[in-house]
């Protein structure tokens, strides 16, 4: 049979050919610039995970020398990792960036939300998010969701339109066509802002590693006193584990995903830099959220639900 | 995940980063198996991870099938999982140890064309389906003219199902031959035949005993050979400004400059460039890299260049070269897909978007309508409705520096936009619809249309 690895000498070695990390960093880095020339109050879902970190890192890349034009906002779970919330604060500080922080604990202290039985407070996450939204009259929010994450976000645009109670209809999403975005909006909407759509997890490590970016230690392996929960390791703590039955033990982990520690799994892993994670993440059978988020194994619909909703 | 075999080493991280990106089409209707193609092609290049085959599993078994139906990898919202059909634009993602791939899948229905000219609005390839037991029919002919109108640079067709036609070669050859005089005579620039059958996996990803006759790459090795980057030495450079950059601190007092994605060409240090609308030239005194001076930078590259003179240029302005800047004209003709559920009409008051321009803008003239199965024109017919393909004129409200589409992809299209609710109503390319071996008559000839 044929081969054609000889074509393939001309291709890559084209004085103009751009890696694929240059080319979503490029991408990415145009929509950025694109928001910041046509709305008036952007902002950045800024959780300290590592997506919202390379959205930040590359925030910076394109507005260097000047400062980014946008501010933070995370929507605080009252259930996060304490050296993420150490490393959010002080990446904040050091790029002199403003934060706001939508809190879930506030609105059930007040008796707006509940606390669901499992413990689990990601759905929680949408109305502070939408409230503040509202309040704070945002226009564009930037998210570091990926469509290769989930089955519903590979129909996602880059410029996702929200109405005024930010519900995603699937319907009145506008085609994009090539690089020419459509922001238009009337007042009380926004548009859900997604520059990292065509990464893939592997992408973002991988352009993490290129970078040199500081990720929270959490990131890599460490020993943690963790239980099981539905097939995943979960980090005992006040948030609501272990229960009965459940037992606590030390294991090496890292985390691939962080969200909430009551649906954020561990994978078992000896891997202490990035290269070793890399390694380990390009040899792995399972995607992240199939590995370590339970929020998405619920049902065939539910992101599609959630997202209508006005989750990120 | 990024190799087409178990690894047994695992690649270095130099080696998962030493890959270009391809972004491609699928065009084909469900009984074309294009979602079979899809699926194969994830599964084979092992780019389907255990849970996602597990969860397909357990859902073709809720239905009923007794094997994993690949078509459910690429089904996404519960209204298409009812009703068994793709109504958008999906993108998968795949990678082997040569390229990242990015893949629009676009249904192939007659009533889906904008999404297949969205997702060929973006792509350097287009996979065109067709089963063997058919050959080239209408929709064939429709998915052909949508990659020629797009100037998608290469078009594989994939001949599918040879497994029903016996693996033959003459089924295979009377195909390739009519499509690619088809899509020459589009002006397709290059077009390559691949005999295929997706669901038992022949030439996909690996070379199928069953067809010794065929000489040439498998589907996926064709996808990881294929040019992504172009002759930049013959394009007009161009860079829309998105965004001016002014530090004012202590560091960086007299900074300013000027950031956007190239969209055409090279731009180097020392090049003459006039800025349009306003015609005002100057030299590029700097550019930066995302934070690292070069001397060179090329399309598709965001950067940031520094003029020499204090010139007034702010966002929606285009740099180009002083010896080659195009046309500014406020009366634009193009050929162009309605994509809004609401008809575009003469006299439709619209906003345009052209690079990083927006302007107000009205539809003079529709002369005509094109039925993409047999290109048959159809003269003033007044309005546009949802998946329409056909010439209009508009006139602008300011001056806009356009290319022909033909010439630059970038710089060459335009999107209208509905001012009342900001619904994305029509895709545009600037000039001549399809690229034509003879020249094309004056548009006002309204007697059929010419190649």
């Amino acid at each position: 049979m044929t081969t054609v690895a000889s074509v393939s000498e001309e291709t890559e070695s084209s004085p103009y050919a751009l890696s694929h990390l240059d080319a979503l960093e490029s991408e990415a880095v145009h929509i950025f610039r694109e928001v910041a020339g046509e709305f008036e109050r952007p902002v950045i879902l800024f959780s300290g995970g590592k997506d919202s970190i390379v959205m930040l890192h590359l925030a910076l890349k394109a507005f260097a020398p000047a400062a980014v034009p946008f501010t933070l906002l995370h929507v605080d779970t009252g259930h996060n990792f304490p050296e993420v919330l150490e490393y959010r604060d002080r990446t904040v500080e050091r790029h002199g960036l403003r934060l706001h922080v939508a809190s879930v604990q506030d609105y059930i202290d007040r008796g707006v939300l509940r606390e669901r039985p499992d413990g689990t407070r990601n759905p929680l996450q949408t109305l502070p998010l939408t409230e503040r939204i509202q309040s704070e009259r945002f226009d564009a929010v930037f998210g570091g969701g990926r469509r290769d994450e989930e089955k519903a976000r590979a129909k996602e645009r880059v410029f996702s339109l929200r109405d005024e109670f930010s519900q995603w209809d699937p319907r009145r999403q506008r085609p994009e066509l090539w690089q020419l975005y459509n922001g238009r909006h009337a007042p009380g909407e926004h548009v859900r802002v997604f520059p990292l759509s065509n990464w893939t997890e592997l992408d973002v490590w991988q352009y993490i590693a290129r970078e040199g970016v500081e990720l929270p230690d959490i990131y890599f392996a460490h020993e943690r006193e963790v239980f099981q929960r539905s097939n995943m390791w979960l980090t005992a703590g006040e948030w609501g584990g272990p229960k009965d039955g459940e037992t606590v033990e030390k294991r090496l982990v890292r985390y691939r995903t962080v969200g909430d520690m009551s649906c954020t799994g561990a994978v078992d892993s000896e891997a202490t830099t990035l290269d070793a994670v890399i390694t380990e993440i390009a040899a792995s059978r399972l995607t992240e959220r199939g590995a370590t988020r339970a929020d998405d194994k619920m049902s065939e619909a539910a992101m599609e639900d959630r997202k209508r909703e006005g989750y990120f | 995940m990024t190799s087409t075999t178990e690894p047994t080493e695992p690649l270095s991280v130099d080696q998962l980063s030493a890959t270009t990106l391809l972004r491609f089409a699928t065009a084909g209707s469900v009984d074309d198996g294009k979602s079979t193609l899809v699926g194969r092609l994830l599964h084979d290049s092992k780019s389907i991870l255990t849970d996602q085959l597990e969860a397909v599993e357990r859902a073709s078994a809720s239905r009923g099938q007794d094997t994993p139906d690949l078509a459910l990898l690429t089904d996404g919202l519960r209204a298409e999982r009812e009703q068994g059909i793709t109504i958008d634009v999906a993108y998968r993602y795949f990678a082997t140890a040569r390229r990242r791939f990015i893949l629009a899948d676009t249904p192939g229905h007659v009533q889906y064309t904008r999404n297949m000219v969205t997702g060929a609005s973006t792509a350097d390839l287009a996979v065109v389906l067709v089963d063997a037991r058919n050959g080239v029919i209408e929709q064939t002919r429709r998915h052909a003219a949508v990659a020629a109108l797009l100037r998608v640079p290469h078009v594989v067709l994939a001949v599918n199902k040879m497994d029903l036609v016996e693996y033959k070669e003459s089924v295979f050859a009377a195909i390739a031959e009519e499509f690619t005089a088809y899509a020459s005579e589009l002006g397709v620039p290059e077009i390559t035949a691949i005999p295929i059958s997706a669901l038992a996996g022949d030439n996909v990803v690996d070379p199928s005993a069953n067809m010794d006759w065929y000489g040439g790459p498998t589907v996926l090795e064709h996808l990881e050979t294929v040019p992504v980057s172009h002759d930049l030495a013959h394009c007009h450079a161009r860079l829309p400004v998105q965004y001016v950059i002014r530090p004012q601190t202590a560091e960086h007092p007299d900074y300013r400059g000027y950031a956007g994605q190239i969209a055409a060409g090279t731009f180097r240090v020392g090049d003459s460039v006039t800025v349009l609308p306003s015609g005002r030239t100057t030299k590029v005194a700097g550019i930066d890299l995302l934070g690292k001076p070069v001397n060179i930078a090329w399309t598709p590259q965001s950067v940031t260049l520094l003029l020499e003179d204090d010139l007034d240029v702010s966002r929606g302005d285009l740099l180009v070269p002083s010896k080659d800047a195009p046309p500014t004209t406020q009366d634009v003709e193009a050929t162009v897909c309605h994509v809004a559920d609401e008809p575009l009409t003469v006299g439709h008051r619209v906003l345009l978007k052209h690079g990083t321009r927006t302007v107000k803008a009205i539809v003079k003239d529709i002369p005509s309508r094109l039925t993409l199965d047999d290109l048959s024109m159809h003269p003033h017919p007044g309005r546009l409705v949802a998946n329409d393909i056909g010439r209009v004129k508009i006139r602008t409200a300011e001056p806009l520096p356009l290319d022909a589409y033909a010439d630059s992809r970038r710089t060459g299209a335009f999107i209208l936009i509905d001012p009342a609710d900001g619904t994305t109503l029509t895709a545009g390319m600037v000039g001549e619809s399809f690229a034509a071996p003879q020249p094309v008559k004056d548009e006002s000839d309204d007697d059929g249309w010419d190649f």
